[in-house]
């Protein structure tokens, strides 16, 4: 059973996800980081209904018997694949990573992560400012991981980002969307989508994720260090789904008092 | 070490290689495919089309480099 928005009626009229020249039915973008396996992955980036995936660049584990390429199982004729630059600390750190991934052949997209603290993963904006604006020089679609800040995320749109991929909460932390004002303030006010970049545990933090007008949500951990990810990646998708389509009927007014749903006339005497 | 070899660095680690040895045929003796590996020679990238061209040098310092899974 797949709930799709078609399904709720013709007159949600919802505009596919479009960033920088492409355009993404699935507002659901997964990593491929830390499954059990690679056929475990695939079966739950199938799941989610993810039309973009990310991956690491790395050196080449010369070690290792002859394993399989990474892209054996993630046919890029399947998938959009979306090299990152994971691990990174300093923008001239991050500008290799993403030349690299670049070279591949695939792309000139990237995700482009500069971490500033080891323990919480935040972004070192920064770093981040100076290497979107090399890589956008360089011809390069850039799409920022940041934090939830508006005049960050309004320093990288002016820098040429093609998104903006605020944390929902830290990398692999599954606390959810710690802010949800600050996601619907970037909404309001930046022109490049939003797409909200870690945090999300389980599929009722995708939902309010997207309630808040997200425009994309990108996770790993959370299908990854599921018991069943399949499963897991099943429930995102409904929850992305549920989320965008709430977002798009426009929810009730909050009251601090209650209002009866039934009628006050008709009572007994 | 004989004379007609040289030491070079790939991904961090010493290796002997041939005076002359192109960069393609070190990724043949690795068993790497040469379509999805990238190579940075001395912090430049090489195209696929200059593998075969270039030529290893001693000291220099090779990275190979693949997509692995990641968020």
């Amino acid at each position: 059973m797949t709930t799709t928005l078609e399904d709720v009626g013709a007159e949600v009229r919802d505009e596919p996800l479009r960033i920088a020249d492409r355009t993404f039915r699935s507002r659901l973008i997964v990593g491929s980081g830390k499954y059990r396996d690679n056929e475990e992955m695939v079966r739950a980036i199938r799941a989610a209904g993810a039309e973009m995936v990310t991956v690491a660049v790395r050196r080449v584990d010369l070690d290792a018997s002859k394993e399989e390429s990474l892209l054996h199982w993630l046919d890029p004729a399947e998938f959009f694949v979306l090299p990152n630059t994971a691990g990174c600390y300093s923008a001239d750190e991050a500008i290799r990573y993403a030349r690299l991934g670049r070279a591949s052949g695939l792309t000139d997209w990237v995700k482009l992560e500069v971490i500033g603290d080891q323990e919480t993963l935040l972004p070192d904006t920064d770093e981040l400012l100076k290497a979107t604006r090399v890589l956008v020089d360089e011809g390069f679609t850039v799409l920022p991981y940041t934090n939830d800040d508006l005049v960050t995320a309004l320093k990288l749109e002016e820098a040429g980002a093609s998104a903006v991929m605020p944390l929902g909460s830290p990398i692999g932390s599954g606390l959810g969307l710690l802010n949800p004002v600050n996601v619907r303030i970037l909404k309001d006010r930046l022109s490049v989508p939003v797409i909200v970049d870690a945090g999300v545990g389980t599929a009722s933090d995708a939902c309010i994720t997207m309630e808040q007008g997200a425009d994309a949500i990108l996770m790993n951990t959370a299908l990854a260090e599921a018991e069943r990810p399949e499963i897991m990646a099943g429930a995102m998708r409904m929850a992305v789904e549920a989320g965008r389509l709430a977002y798009l009927a426009g929810r009730m007014p909050r009251r601090e008092w209650a209002v009866p749903s039934s009628p006050l006339g008709g009572m007994l005497s | 070490m004989t004379s007609d070899e040289i030491e070079i660095l790939v991904n961090g680690q010493p290796r002997m290689a041939r005076i002359g040895q192109a960069v393609s045929e070190l990724l043949s003796e690795l068993e790497l495919d040469g379509r999805l590996v990238v190579v940075e020679l001395n912090r430049q990238i090489l195209r696929r089309g200059e593998l075969s061209e270039v030529k290893l040098e001693p000291g220099d310092r090779v990275e190979l480099v693949n997509f692995v899974g990641g968020g």
